[in-house]
């Protein structure tokens, strides 16, 4: 079989196949999500779980069952999920597993699609646990089943740190043989029970295991010193493909050191890269890993040379790396003769539209965030959102965003929002796979604490943002599976909500009149919006424009921001209407007429 | 043999799939190929970027004037992305714009006439396509894509023939699209021919 296009995130799919994996589990997030994505599709051809937990913690926690019963399991996540999973991590890192658990982390240098750009490297110093950097999607294969290998063999979780670059990069892929692992199964023993005095023991232990993974990792195969002239280029994960293709633009041969280890760092093979050069760049994206623990290193070992890299401004904090960007700091820092002019630099280019990520044409949502707009009007309300393809609602003319934090958050930060403005109406509004997530705590709290907000769900049936996976709201599992349907209504009852409401939000008057009423209540209140997300069937109608009868207001164009809409002399509808039927109720002349597909 | 080619386009008119049918395409006759692109809803009707490299051992991202070709899906898109086009490269651009949200606001403008001679006038062969009448001819506005890859392929500048390409496009698309895209691709083809 010849070589098969692979994303960075099919590959480690792959990897883990060929480790023999047992079980995997995830939250979806970009740019993660495409893991537990191939592992569900293949599942029918190899024998093991796989599943879209309710949460990064949930994901974790199954994962690390497994991995008790001597399972080779993974669990995938985005960076800031992480934060989510990280107190059972750090637990994790103590106790340790029988089989292997292989943690991965897809962190988004950039950022392209995250509220922060955290660095997974420190997270795994931080947890004292080892970590690898590939740096192309087939390393992202060898690296993970590597990892599988080195948990198993150290009882240890492990983390892989893929990057966006990696992660949605795709290259030719060849397919290595499945080797099985068969779990032996729980043993009951103390050291599953975390008591203060074993934790003690188990600290010891863990700070003795990275002094030997040091050696290891210096002796073997993922941390490769090519020999050159006396300058030196440290790199880790995607930066150090750019920095030999910048080398080869440059035209330089210097001494190379890539950094696949980050943590514990290669410390002999650091020694040896140093006593070979006489200065060092180090290239690394996001937090100064690399470089800090050269910089110490060098101290130690008495390396006098400069050491180029953040700490000493020669390269940005924040951000992604390019070949581009590091060409031009190694020639301005070596002096020598610069890069060729960009070509079309001479001439002065249009001024471009600004165009920025919206919500679909005929998104559900965007016909909800206009209900409450409308509803609310005057109330002076707050519109606190949260994580998914509806934070596009803050964008104009919806406007309809006022805080984004975190998953979960909309409807906190809301409860300590009305407790400094009493009387002010917040409305909260989460996705169904958000409220699953971690909105359900958040409601407890509301009921419980009488924080009289009003949550507006927006129930689209399904995870939109990341790619259409499945949550308990829809009775199916990441395999296909039938199962019981959670229904949110159901839940927010069980919570205590006692004042809820579920409506179509593309039947606009009846939304309208709904918010309304839910503002006249003074308690905790629940509109569920219930339509599903377009993208999850086909259009089978769409809406034109009546040019004879559009009086040329251009509200439907002004209000709702529906890309559908372009304007020629008047407003018009292009192919893209998915037949929402949003427009038609809002123009004042009635213009807006439905006509079947083509 | 190295080939660079940039796809720019806006979320939502297929330039992740292109990217992938010329990347396996070229897999397929034995060169080494990477991609990179950005995905995920958040790109919905945004600005998109796909890179392909043919026969690199270095990243997946190409660098500014580095790109031997661009094929704009959409001309503003192509401008944006001009910057990555090397002196003397190809460019080849659907003529149909795509408004953002933000000119039917008003908060933006969308100058096609200056675009257009901007493009014209880049150190670059320049072929213009209505590829979305083309689209719309084939039964589809959504086959853009394949339309594109039509032009592309007759180009003579890829190191395999159409017929290659044509044949991974389709594996790569369900069965029930596969006949529009089809025509689509042979609509693209035809443009080359006659201009
Ligand atoms: S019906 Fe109107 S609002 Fe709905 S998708 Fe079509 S143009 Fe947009
Ligand atoms: S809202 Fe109706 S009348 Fe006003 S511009 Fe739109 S179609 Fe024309």
């Amino acid at each position: 079989m010849g070589k098969k296009l692979l994303m960075g995130n099919e590959a480690i799919a792959r990897g883990a196949v060929e480790a023999g994996l047992n079980l995997a589990t995830a939250y979806p997030g970009t740019p993660s999500s495409e893991i537990i994505g191939t592992l569900a599709e293949w599942s029918g051809d190899f024998d093991y779980y796989v599943e879209w937990s309710v949460n990064e913690k949930v994901a974790m926690e199954v994962a690390g069952g497994a991995a008790y019963a001597g399972g080779r399991a993974l669990v995938a996540m985005k960076q800031v999920g992480l934060n989510v999973a990280s107190d059972p991590l750090m637990s994790l890192a103590y106790i340790g597993v029988q089989g292997a658990l292989v943690v991965v982390v897809a962190d988004d240098p950039g950022p392209h699609s995250s509220q922060t750009e955290q660095d997974t490297r420190v997270f795994a110093k931080f947890a004292k646990l080892p970590v690898f950097d590939p740096s192309s999607p087939e390393e992202a294969l060898a690296m993970t089943k590597a990892a599988f290998e080195l948990s198993h063999r150290y009882q240890l979780p492990v983390l892989l740190r893929p990057t966006t670059r990696v992660c949605h990069a795709t290259s030719g892929i060849e397919f290595g043989p499945r080797i099985p692992n068969v779990p032996e199964g729980f043993v009951k023993d103390p050291k599953w029970v975390i008591f203060p005095r074993l934790s003690y023991q188990q600290h010891q232990l863990l700070e003795e295991t990275r002094l030997r993974l040091e050696r290891e990792f210096s002796d073997g195969p993922w941390n490769p010193l090519t020999p050159g002239d006396r300058i030196g280029i440290v790199a880790g994960g995607v930066s150090y493909l750019y920095a030999r293709e910048a080398v080869a633009r440059l035209g330089l041969n210097p001494t190379m050191l890539k950094v696949g280890t980050p943590h514990p760092l290669p410390t002999a093979k650091l020694e040896q890269f140093l006593s070979r050069v006489d200065r060092v760049f180090v290239l690394e994206e996001l937090d100064p890993v690399l470089e800090e623990g050269i910089i110490a290193l060098a101290g130690q070992v008495g390396f006098k040379g400069p050491i180029y890299g953040k700490r000493s401004g020669h390269f940005p904090w924040a951000g992604e790396y390019s070949a581009d960007r590091i060409q031009s700091v190694l020639a301005r820092t070596l002096e020598l003769a610069p890069a060729a002019p960009e070509p079309g630099a001479q001439d002065v280019p249009p001024e471009l539209p600004v165009r920025p990520p919206v919500l679909c044409a005929g998104c559900p949502h965007r016909a909800s965030f206009y209900a409450v707009k409308r509803g609310s009007r005057g109330s002076n309300a707050i519109y606190t959102g949260d994580i998914g393809c509806y934070t596009l609602g803050n964008a104009p003319p919806l406007s309809m965003v006022d805080t984004c934090l975190c998953m979960g958050a909309g409807l906190t930060v809301g409860q300590g929002l009305l407790r400094m403005e009493p009387g002010r109406p917040v409305f909260a509004f989460i996705g169904d796979s958000t409220f699953f997530h971690t909105g359900i705590p958040g409601i407890l709290n509301a009921v419980y604490n009488q924080h009289p907000i009003k949550l507006v769900l927006l129930d689209n049936s399904t995870t939109a943002m990341t790619g259409h996976q499945p949550h308990p709201g829809m009775g199916r599992t990441a395999c296909g599976g039938a199962v019981p349907q959670v229904d949110p209504v159901a839940v927010l009852r069980a919570c205590g909500v006692e004042w809820l409401e579920v409506l179509d939000p593309l039947d606009l008057p009846a939304t309208e009149a709904a918010v309304r009423r839910a503002l006249e209540y003074p308690g905790v209140v629940a509109l569920v919006l219930k339509s599903p997300c377009v993208a999850t069937f086909k259009a089978t109608r769409r809406y034109r424009i009546d040019s004879a009868a559009c009086s040329n207001c251009g509200r439907c164009l002004r209000e709702l921001g529906c890309p559908a809409f372009y304007r020629e002399e008047k407003p018009q509808i292009g192919p893209s209407c998915y037949g929402c039927g949003l427009c038609s109720q809002i123009c004042p002349k009635g213009a807006i007429g439905e006509v079947g597909r083509s | 043999m190295r080939l660079d080619i940039v796809i720019a386009g806006v979320g939502g008119q297929g330039t992740v799939l292109a990217s992938r049918v010329l990347a396996q395409t070229a897999l397929d006759a034995g060169f080494p190929a990477r991609t990179s692109e950005m995905i995920g809803m958040a790109q919905r009707e945004g600005s998109v970027q796909s890179h392909v490299r043919i026969g690199t051992e270095f990243g997946p991202v190409i660098g500014s004037g580095a790109a031997d070709i661009l094929l704009g899906f959409e001309p503003a898109e192509a401008q944006r992305s001009g910057n990555l086009l090397k002196n003397g490269g190809m460019l080849l651009v659907n003529s149909h714009p795509i408004h953002p949200v933000t000119v039917a606001l008003g908060s933006s403008a969308y100058p096609l006439a200056e675009i257009r001679a901007y493009l014209d006038r880049l150190p670059a062969r320049v072929t213009w396509v209505d590829g979305f009448e083309l689209a719309l001819a084939s039964g589809n506005f959504k086959t853009l894509n394949a339309v594109m890859l039509g032009v592309l392929a007759s180009s003579g500048a890829l190191p395999f023939g159409r017929d290659a390409v044509l044949r991974v496009l389709l594996e790569m698309l369900p069965e029930r699209v596969r006949a529009v895209n089809e025509r689509a691709f042979a609509l693209g083809c035809q443009v080359v021919k006659e201009g």
